[in-house]
């Protein structure tokens, strides 16, 4: 005998298994509908990565028909493992979207043969052959928002150098830090970009040493790559720099000093999966888009940004919006010397290459070890 | 236990003494007890301020950390860490020592074990994976042992050292899962090269739970064998009600610290083993997940014995296991969780101060005249 | 903008030494009141969270970043109160107590805190003192927070009062031997209550300024450790409040240095650099302990110099 359990949710579940046994047949099977269940490193609220996560989920809760089960602050232990078999045993969730890098590797994998009949959906993860078909990874080409920033930030630089808070020297940062100065770079190719790594993805007191670190060396537009980029934005800020968002829009901490930002815009991808599910049809296990697929979007110009570079901007969004755009173009050096494309060579935002990006191109001060 | 009624008072009055050291005895047991439903007590009534109901939470926890065989494999296998990290600040106690750092130990051992692992790729596991948990425990050994010797040789108070060590101890395992002993395939997340399957401590049969239980179990009974059965345990038990007066006895102070502060690291680092031999598969930044710190509430729970390490390190599993279902249920904070670690803690530790208190409990009561 | 080369560390240090020492300065402050009297409290790590939550939550609802650090001082001090009270019964550990008040304070902490992680509080005002100087590096390393000179005012009166007033004398005679307390008539218990009920409000002020002004907002991440840090920072500074002013600033000076030095391409184990504090505090205590004699300074009846 299960353990009575009183929430509001339980109750719904029951006087719909009660209704339904009476006389609507039709109701039981639309209220008994589907779980969803999203799962979050960090607090939902942060501003940014697990914000747009959680922004992505709100949107699946208003869809009929769909119940949005939540975890934050999940890390990426046996923890993981738990509380995705917990939504699948006690909520009955069949989608479940840990929105962690981290969680993929063990942790999905582990737990998702037991599960045939659930769908995991990772975000970043790098699905290939051979790994359970009921995992799907899903992630966007956010790098190309980060080059937009980086044009906004060209144009706005008056030192010519502009700084990059960053995480972890990892490729799906090392891609965006890239992105960002080739961006500026296409404005005025003497632009250089200052990176400090502050080795976590939320620690408040680094974030802002490394933004004033930045802001001391003499940048004056700064972004950023970890999980929450208030710190960084409103420090940065503080510093009379201009700002770039990252994964979510920042622009209320700081509306006069926010040129534009990279935002994910899961809300579109989440509910189509979703909605691919309730159809009985199956998401691919390895999908990708970019600005035109909607899976990311730029915030809003702020009001600091000049005409030209408006002009610019936009310029560059729509030939980007066509498809087959690419940043990392030869020739192109490392800021070690070694060459990366020559002449003539590229590699489109769709490239998988860049997917496992180890080098920071020439003109971006900082190393990758 | 009994109340004192007349019966009882009979039985001692007709000269049987076997109660006597039953009485302090039980005093060991019914005091913390009672401490630790007064701790629920109090959680309770801040629940309750909130409008939430205790009767739910706590249906919770038994229905997710308890209640069904998914839910207590789910408890179990998040015990085994925890009864080695309480190992870690229980045997150092038995001196007087409070040592908080064997987070410390935990991820040193696991990137001892996982860096060992790489080498030994393509050995017997029979041979390779009883070397890496010996390395492990070596390296965490020598860790809180210098914790110990820094106290014995110097003075330096182990509470702060330890504690400073670990921040040490995680920065060391940053750079070093991130530099050196980086597999260069581990791409956003990174990583030790992965353990190949034969190098991997697997589940009990039948289970979904792995080796570590039984060996954490084993780990605290022969603990507990130490201490209370041997002249070792003995003699550490002496020195740590006065230090000075041990020595004047001829005690080998120096070497219980040091033994007794290394063993405890050792247990540690085996926890740093199981981590990454049966649940990530290699060493990455995840092994500081704050089970050091859990193992410090359980081990003041446990009034650092041994064997009463293994049924409040799996109590407070239950909790971590029901962590996510109330966030899911309750629509309570993750924190949740900390907040009842916090009030029990306290309570437990307040009834220190009730210790011979009671009449109950004092073996002369029982003693035949 | 100037380009400083090199300079850029020792000012960056200057500048991360008072942006980032203030939280240690206040913890290691109240620290000291309540060792002088003969107690540990190693829960001001939990009192600083809870500090920092409370000061931007009130401040955000109230609109006064002021009101925020009342709130954070006076959460603190409900804080000492309570573990001065059950450290005050027989056979109680003060250590292990300190251990569990951290655990409740940052449950707490997140636990209320879960609503404002999200909003925008105002932030505490600053005083520029670098107008004299054209550079722009020199002009934001001078920008010194109006707490933080409260911290450096109340570090000389802490240093004045354990030197020459009477309720200085009377926490360090308690601190240094009950008996001797008892024999004036004293009450150490109530006396050192006292003493870690203030104490826990000056930690809770060391949290609003980092929620309040440095970083400046409220998140489960707000604090690396300050609080424990500057516990073993006391004992560094030998229990005299003006040391404690220079080992914050020195603190907060090398917690910057990893930042800077990768600024200058200096990138390479940036996470040792990082962990600079936690091996000089290391290093520190490692050179001032010592089994021989009692470490000067020290109230004799501290458990953790006994």
């Amino acid at each position: 005998m299960p353990f009575p359990s009183f929430s509001r949710r339980g109750f719904l579940q029951t006087g719909a298994a009660l209704a339904g046994s009476a006389a609507l047949p039709r109701l039981a099977h639309a209220q008994s509908g589907m779980t969803v269940g999203f799962i979050y490193v960090g607090p939902k609220d942060d501003f940014g990565y697990n914000q747009a996560h959680a922004e992505g989920a709100a949107a699946v809760k208003a869809m009929a028909g769909v119940t949005v089960v939540e975890e934050e602050n999940v890390a990426e232990t046996i923890d993981v493992q738990k509380s995705m078999e917990s939504m699948i045993n006690f909520d009955g969730a069949s989608l479940i979207f840990p929105t962690s890098f981290g969680y993929f590797d063990p942790h999905v994998l582990t737990v998702a043969p037991k599960y045939p009949e659930v769908r995991f959906e990772h975000a970043a993860g790098l699905w290939s052959e051979g790994m359970p078909p009921n995992i799907g990874s899903y992630f966007g080409y956010i790098g190309m928002g980060q080059y937009l920033n980086g044009i906004a930030a060209g144009n706005a630089t008056k030192t010519k150098k502009i700084g990059f808070v960053a995480a972890k020297p990892i490729p799906q940062v090392l891609l965006n830090i890239n992105s960002f100065l080739l961006g500026a770079r296409a404005v005025d190719p003497t632009i250089t970009c200052q990176v400090i790594f502050t080795g976590e993805w939320s620690l408040a007191v680094k974030e802002a040493e490394a933004t004033n670190a930045l802001a001391d060396a003499g940048c004056d537009v700064i972004t950023c790559h970890v999980d929450g980029p208030k710190v960084v934005m409103e420090t940065a800020a503080g510093r009379d720099c201009f700002i770039c968002g990252y994964h979510a829009n920042q622009s209320a901490l700081a509306p006069e000093k926010y040129l534009t930002g990279a935002e994910w815009n899961w809300a579109g991808v989440y509910t189509g999966f979703v909605q691919t599910m309730l159809d009985g049809g199956t998401i691919g296990n390895f999908v990708r888009g970019g600005l035109s697929d909607g899976f990311i979007k730029m915030s809003p110009l702020g009001p600091a940004v000049s005409d030209a570079s408006r002009a610019q901007f936009e310029a560059v969004k729509a030939e980007i919006m066509l498809g087959g755009y690419a940043a990392i173009k030869g020739p192109l050096k490392d800021n070690t010397g070694a060459e990366i494309a020559a002449a003539g060579q590229s590699f489109l935002e769709t490239d998988i290459a860049l997917e496992s990006m180890g080098y920071l191109v020439e003109g971006v001060i900082g190393s990758t070890s | 236990m009994t109340d004192q009624s007349a019966p009882a008072t009979a039985l001692v009055a007709t000269g049987s003494d076997w109660r006597a050291p039953l009485a302090r005895r039980a005093e060991g047991i019914v005091l913390p007890l009672a401490a630790m439903l007064a701790g629920f007590a109090v959680f309770s009534l801040f629940l309750l301020v909130q409008g939430k109901s205790p009767v739910t939470f706590f249906g919770l926890v038994y229905q997710a950390g308890f209640g069904s065989a998914f839910s207590v494999q789910n408890t179990l296998s998040r015990t085994a860490p925890l009864l080695f990290a309480a190992l870690c600040v229980a045997l150092p106690a038995r001196l007087g020592l409070v040592v908080i750092g064997g987070e410390g130990a935990i991820v040193l051992g696991g990137v001892a074990a996982g860096a060992l692992g790489v080498v030994l790729a393509g050995q017997s596991g029979a041979l390779a994976l009883p070397l890496m948990a010996l390395t492990a425990a070596l390296i965490g050994g020598l860790w809180i042992g210098a914790v110990g010797a820094l106290r014995y040789y110097r003075g330096v108070n182990e509470t702060i050292a330890s504690l400073l060590m670990a921040y040490i101890a995680i920065a060391l395992m940053n750079h070093l899962v991130e530099g050196p002993l980086r597999d260069p395939a581990s791409l956003n997340k990174p990583s030790t090269a992965p353990l190949p399957d034969a190098l991997r401590v697997g589940d009990m049969p039948g289970w979904d739970v792995h080796w570590g239980l039984p060996v954490g179990i084993l780990g605290c009974i022969f603990a507990w064998a130490l201490i209370d059965r041997t002249t070792w345990g003995f003699a550490a038990r002496i020195a740590g009600g006065n230090v000075r007066a041990a020595e004047v006895q001829g005690l080998p102070v120096g070497r219980l610290i040091l033994g007794f502060t290394g063993l405890g690291g050792a247990f540690a680092g085996l926890a740093g083993f199981f981590e990454v031999a049966a649940v990530h598969g290699s060493a990455n930044a995840s092994l500081a997940s704050g089970y050091g710190y859990t193992g410090i509430l359980i081990a003041f729970l446990a009034r650092h014995n041994p064997l009463a390490i293994i049924p409040v390190a799996i109590l407070l599993a239950g909790f971590e296991a029901s962590s996510g279902l109330i966030q899911r249920r309750m629509d309570l904070p993750d924190a949740t969780t900390l907040v009842l670690q916090g009030f029990v803690f306290i309570a437990i530790l307040l009834s220190d101060t009730l210790y011979g208190r009671f009449r109950l409990f004092a073996p002369e009561r029982w003693r035949s005249a | 903008m100037n380009d400083l080369g090199l300079w850029v560390i020792p000012l960056a240090i200057l500048g991360g030494a008072i942006r980032v020492s203030t939280p240690f300065l206040f913890v290691s402050l109240g620290e000291v009141l309540t060792e002088r009297s003969g107690r540990i409290n190693l829960g001001l790590e939990g009192t600083l969270v809870f500090g920092a939550m409370a000061g931007y939550a009130v401040a955000y609802l109230t609109g006064s970043p002021w009101l925020g650090v009342l709130a954070a001082a006076a959460a603190g001090s409900v804080f000492g109160l309570v573990h001065g009270l059950i450290c005050s019964l027989p056979r109680v550990n003060d250590i292990a107590i300190g251990i569990a008040m951290m655990i409740l304070g940052t449950g707490l902490a997140f636990y209320f805190g879960k609503p404002y992680v999200q909003p925008v509080a105002p932030d505490l005002p600053s005083i520029s003192f670098g107008a004299w100087s054209d550079v722009p590096q020199v002009q934001a390393a001078l920008k010194v927070n109006v707490l933080f000179l409260i911290g450096a005012v109340a570090a000389v009166a802490l240093w004045w009062m354990f030197r020459a007033t009477k309720v200085g004398l009377i926490i360090r005679v308690v601190g240094d031997s009950t008996d001797a307390a008892r024999a004036m008539g004293l009450r150490p218990a109530m006396v050192r209550t006292l003493a870690t009920t203030a104490g826990g409000a000056f930690a809770g002020v060391g949290g609003a300024y980092l929620s309040l002004f440095y970083p400046g907002s409220w998140n489960e991440g707000i604090s690396s450790g300050q609080g424990l840090m500057a516990v073993a920072l006391v004992i560094f500074a030998r229990w005299n409040p003006l040391a404690c002013f220079g080992a914050a600033l020195l603190f907060g000076g090398a917690g910057a240095l990893g930042p800077t030095l990768q600024s200058v391409g200096i990138s390479q184990g940036y996470y040792l650099f990082y962990a600079a504090p936690y091996v000089l505090t290391l290093g520190v205590l490692i050179a001032t302990s010592s089994t021989k004699r009692a470490m000067t300074g020290a109230p004799g009846e501290l458990s953790i110099t006994k």
